[in-house]
């Protein structure tokens, strides 16, 4: 069933749309992490849900009701923040037990649930402490315990962990997604980190200048991405124009195979580094830079014909830099982009 | 980055922060005006009402206005004469606070030693003292009789030496808490930054720290300048004869020679003057609040090392020493040097009916319990009042607030003697008769109190993040509570400060109060100054003891008030 539904969504500050006709739906128990650039309005798109930002145009349904008119308090959504802004007045237990105080639970009733969320969330015994000693990763938590408390029907995280540094990101996601699937919280997550996006979300939405340039399975958006536009923001370079016919493409690399039922004529393809192999014969390159990226060689190749080329190759028997190697490019790899 | 940013949104700090919509727009202009209702009508009835039936009775005759009597005034060599005076010592006074008290500054913020707290403490006592506790302070100490006058037989009372060091003595703190306050928050790693690209320890200072501290260095000077320019109770006593500025000929002329059409075209050159530096205050401080990259000022002090650095510690110690301790315990002397020998004689007269040779129907003693009162109520409407103006202009600036900020500063300098001859003139008929009651001296008390409730306040309400706010509504607090619950406990204490500096203002108001206050009724500045109106050892005695009383009670409310100023929030004064 579905829980939040955007119609047509938009969102101007004076001639500039930041969010610009939206459509967007995200079912019970369903995890979408909506993915962008900054500036890329995906922010805002949180704060029009909780109600922190007009509509310019469309609407807003949660569970089928129109959330026009509905404010913040009321909407019953959880909002964990960028810069998760806890109360500094408050201690740990008085952040978390904020939601419940508001909705009028009695003092007994809101120490068990916060004592059964610092549990949850990885730091009990934590109520009494200052909001000021916590580490970033404990803030976190304690946002995320502050959020969940009231047992919001949709929780709503922006940038959840952009301020971690990368050994917790990655733990917490994995934590994040067991907490999620364990307790059926509906979620929608804003973060720039594909890597992020991908590891947590079931569906994700990829946004551009207010519009939604991609919507799918982390795993259709990685392997089919939908235009020049999300290849690149996914971090692949290797896009050029081609004319594609009868299976093959042709670039400015030369003949390029592409996969079957492949669309035809003036395009654009993508080759995922991957998918460019260290063979015996084909386009000659000189290597110009290699990455070590710890479970491969990341290699910036310069072709002799069109522009630079991304390959990736196994630790052993990786090219030094100004080598002189030949490529061939692996179908299944390769992707054909409508021309924008 | 992010949108909202681009729009001017409503919430400081980084992150997004969407702009209004334009409904939404509308409604917080409401609210806007909504809070600004009470200080608007506050001011408008006890402060441009009084202060324009003043202007206007002095140069509205039977024959129309008579705009000519400003260039007649003007012309007068005895005005001249004034105006020439005033401008000139407050320049002077300027100077000289900055001369003496920017060593005091530097001292206070970089420097870690034993006792700081209590120093600076000590520093900020003649800030809320009342001018007239100054005066008298000043006059136990160079006046006649004083103490120089009776280890080497000099005297400076009746000279302007004695009108300036008074005004140093009255305004060292502002320099060093607001100067000093800053240069305590820049971090030096910037000029260690300059040092290593190259500039010598002089050059690194004068073109980095300079330049950070110049625009908070001319907000202070200003502030003085404005402070010495409308001087009335320091130059009252100090002065004699010899020496007026404005706002004490505003004073002659009215209460001793009935002159209205002359106080009135002296009231509006000080209006004018002070709209002046107000607005040049205004934009200086705007651009004190360009971008500085400010530090914990816990981390930027040091004990002091070598002797260049510990004979300017021991400069400053001195200075404070003989300029600010000397004079209070002069005056702390003298109020127990009575005729028999060091005893509390004088205090004991005070609780006398017929002290001060009949000047009182009621023992002077009554005085404290007078002023407590009457500042107690007039901290009060200062708190409403001044709480409301902030809440309002804590919303974004626009020309209009703006407009209105400065507004709020301006009794600060309008001439308190002009506004408590205009309670009395025009405050006296239905539906607003307050001539008998007693509310009218508190009214007086507060608009002088305002200015400093929202300097104050506002930058403490302004730090607090919109999104804390917003937290709070997503997880259900609706806009009452979301304040109750974030804004009200966050500047609580910014709250107490605001009444504790409105509370020490209201005890010494002395230009508005001696005009209202009831004989019977006298205020414990109206009081000191009755006593000292009057020869005698005895009434010369129970000024200082009454003075000493009046001390006490500002600086432990200021000691409270130390105790309770967060470090972060240094805010105007």
């Amino acid at each position: 069933m579905t829980l939040l539904q955007l119609d047509g969504v938009s969102v101007r500050f004076g001639e500039r749309a930041v969010v610009d006709s939206v459509d967007l739906a995200v079912a019970e128990h369903e995890t979408v992490c909506v993915l962008g650039p900054s500036g890329s309005g995906k922010s805002t798109l949180l704060r029009v849900v909780a109600g922190l930002q007009r509509v310019s145009a469309g609407r807003v349904l949660l569970d089928g009701a129109d959330q026009a008119g509905v404010p913040v308090h009321r909407r019953g959504v959880g909002l964990m923040f960028q810069d998760h802004q806890l109360f500094p007045h408050r201690d740990v237990g008085g952040n978390v037990a904020f939601g419940l105080r508001m909705r009028g639970s009695g003092r007994d009733e809101s120490a068990g649930r916060v004592a059964e969320l610092l549990e949850l969330v990885g730091l009990p015994g934590a109520r009494g402490r200052a909001v000021a000693s916590l580490s970033g990763g404990e803030q976190q938590r304690v946002a995320l315990a502050r959020a969940l408390a009231p047992s919001p029907r949709l929780l709503m995280l922006d940038e959840p962990l952009g301020q971690l540094d990368r050994g917790l990101r990655e733990r917490l996601v994995v934590e994040l997604q067991g907490l999620f699937s364990r307790l059926g919280t509906t979620v929608l997550a804003v973060t720039h980190d594909q890597g992020e996006a991908f590891a947590l979300a079931d569906r994700v939405v990829v946004m551009r200048d207010g519009r939604i340039a991609q919507a799918g399975t982390p795993l259709e958006v990685w392997q089919r991405p939908a235009s020049e536009f999300v290849a690149r923001f996914l971090g692949f370079e290797n896009v050029v124009p081609a004319t594609v016919s009868a299976g093959v493409a042709a670039t400015p690399w030369g003949k390029v195979p592409v996969p079957d039922g492949s669309p035809e004529g003036e395009r654009l393809v993508l080759i995922r580094p991957a998918g460019v192999l260290l063979t015996d014969d084909g386009l000659r390159c000189a290597v110009e830079s290699r990455t070590f990226r710890g479970t491969h060689v990341a290699l910036l190749l310069r072709p002799e014909a069109g522009p630079s080329l991304e390959a990736e190759c196994g630790l052993a028997g990786a090219p030094a830099v100004g080598d002189r190697v030949t490529v061939a490019f692996a179908p299944a790899e390769v992707v054909v982009l409508p021309t924008p | 980055m992010d949108p909202g940013a681009a729009s001017g949104g409503a919430a400081p700090g980084s992150g997004p922060a969407p702009g209004p919509g334009p409904r939404e727009g509308g409604r917080a202009t409401a609210v806007r005006l909504g809070l600004m209702a009470v200080p608007l009508v506050f001011f408008a009835l006890f402060f441009a009402y009084p202060v324009g039936a003043i202007v206007g009775r002095g140069l509205d005759t039977d024959a129309g206005w008579r705009f000519g009597r400003i260039g007649e005034v003007l012309a007068r060599p005895d005005i001249i004469g004034v105006l020439w005076f005033t401008t000139w010592q407050a320049l002077a006074s300027t100077v000289l606070t900055l001369l003496i008290a920017l060593p005091g500054a530097y001292v206070f913020a970089r420097f870690e030693f034993p006792g700081k707290q209590l120093l600076r403490a000590v520093v900020t006592v003649p800030f809320v003292l009342p001018t007239v506790v100054v005066g008298t302070a000043f006059l136990a100490l160079v006046g006649r009789g004083g103490l120089l006058d009776e280890l080497w037989g000099v005297r400076l009372d009746t000279t302007v030496w004695a009108i300036l060091l008074a005004h140093v003595f009255f305004n060292y703190a502002v320099v060093v808490r607001s100067v000093g306050g800053l240069w305590a928050q820049l971090d030096p790693r910037q000029e260690e930054a300059a040092r290593v690209l190259g500039a010598g320890r002089f050059a690194a200072w004068r073109r980095v720290t300079l330049p950070a501290l110049a625009p908070a260095v001319a907000a202070a000077s200003l502030m003085v300048f404005l402070f010495t320019f409308t001087s009335f109770g320091v130059v009252q006593i100090l002065g004699g004869p010899a020496y007026s500025t404005l706002e004490v000929e505003v004073y002659r002329q009215t209460a001793q020679l009935l002159d209205l059409a002359t106080a009135a075209v002296l009231t509006m050159v000080q209006f004018a003057a002070v709209g002046l530096i107000l607005a040049v205050h205004a934009r200086t401080v705007r651009k004190r609040e360009t971008a500085l990259r400010l530090v914990d000022p816990g981390r930027t002090a040091h004990p002091p090392r070598g002797w260049a650095q510990r004979s300017l510690l021991g400069g400053v110690l001195l200075t404070v020493a003989l300029l600010i301790v000397l004079p209070l315990g002069v005056l702390v002397e003298r109020s127990f040097d009575a005729p028999g020998g060091y005893g509390l004689a004088f205090y004991r007269a005070l609780q006398d009916e017929g002290a001060g040779g009949g000047t009182f129907l009621v023992p002077p003693m009554e005085a404290i319990g007078n002023s407590l009162e009457y500042a107690l109520a007039a901290t009060a409407i200062a708190l409403v009042v001044g709480g409301l103006a902030a809440a309002a202009l804590t919303r974004r600036a626009g020309r209009f607030v703006r407009g209105f900020d400065a507004l709020l500063m301006l009794p600060l300098g309008v001439s308190a003697v002009t506004v408590g001859f205009g309670f009395l003139i025009t405050l006296d008929e239905p539906p607003l008769d307050l001539r008998t009651s007693w509310i009218l001296v508190p009214l007086a008390q507060a608009l002088v109190g305002v200015p400093f409730v929202v300097r104050t306040m506002l930058p403490v309400l302004r730090a607090v993040d919109g999104r804390l706010r917003e937290a709070a509504a997503v997880l259900g607090a609706s806009p009452l509570r979301a304040w109750r619950e974030v804004d009200l406990p966050l500047v609580r204490r910014a709250l107490l400060i605001a009444a504790g500096f409105a509370f020490a203002v209201s005890l010494g108001e002395f230009g508005a109060t001696v005009f209202i206050a009831r004989p019977d009724e006298p205020t414990l500045p109206v009081a000191v100054a009755r006593l000292l109106g009057r020869a005698g050892e005895l009434n010369y005695g129970q000024a200082m003891a009454l003075s000493t009383i009046l001390m006490l009670v500002c600086a432990v409310s200021l000691l409270v008030l130390e105790r309770l100023r967060p470090d972060k929030t240094s805010g105007e004064f």
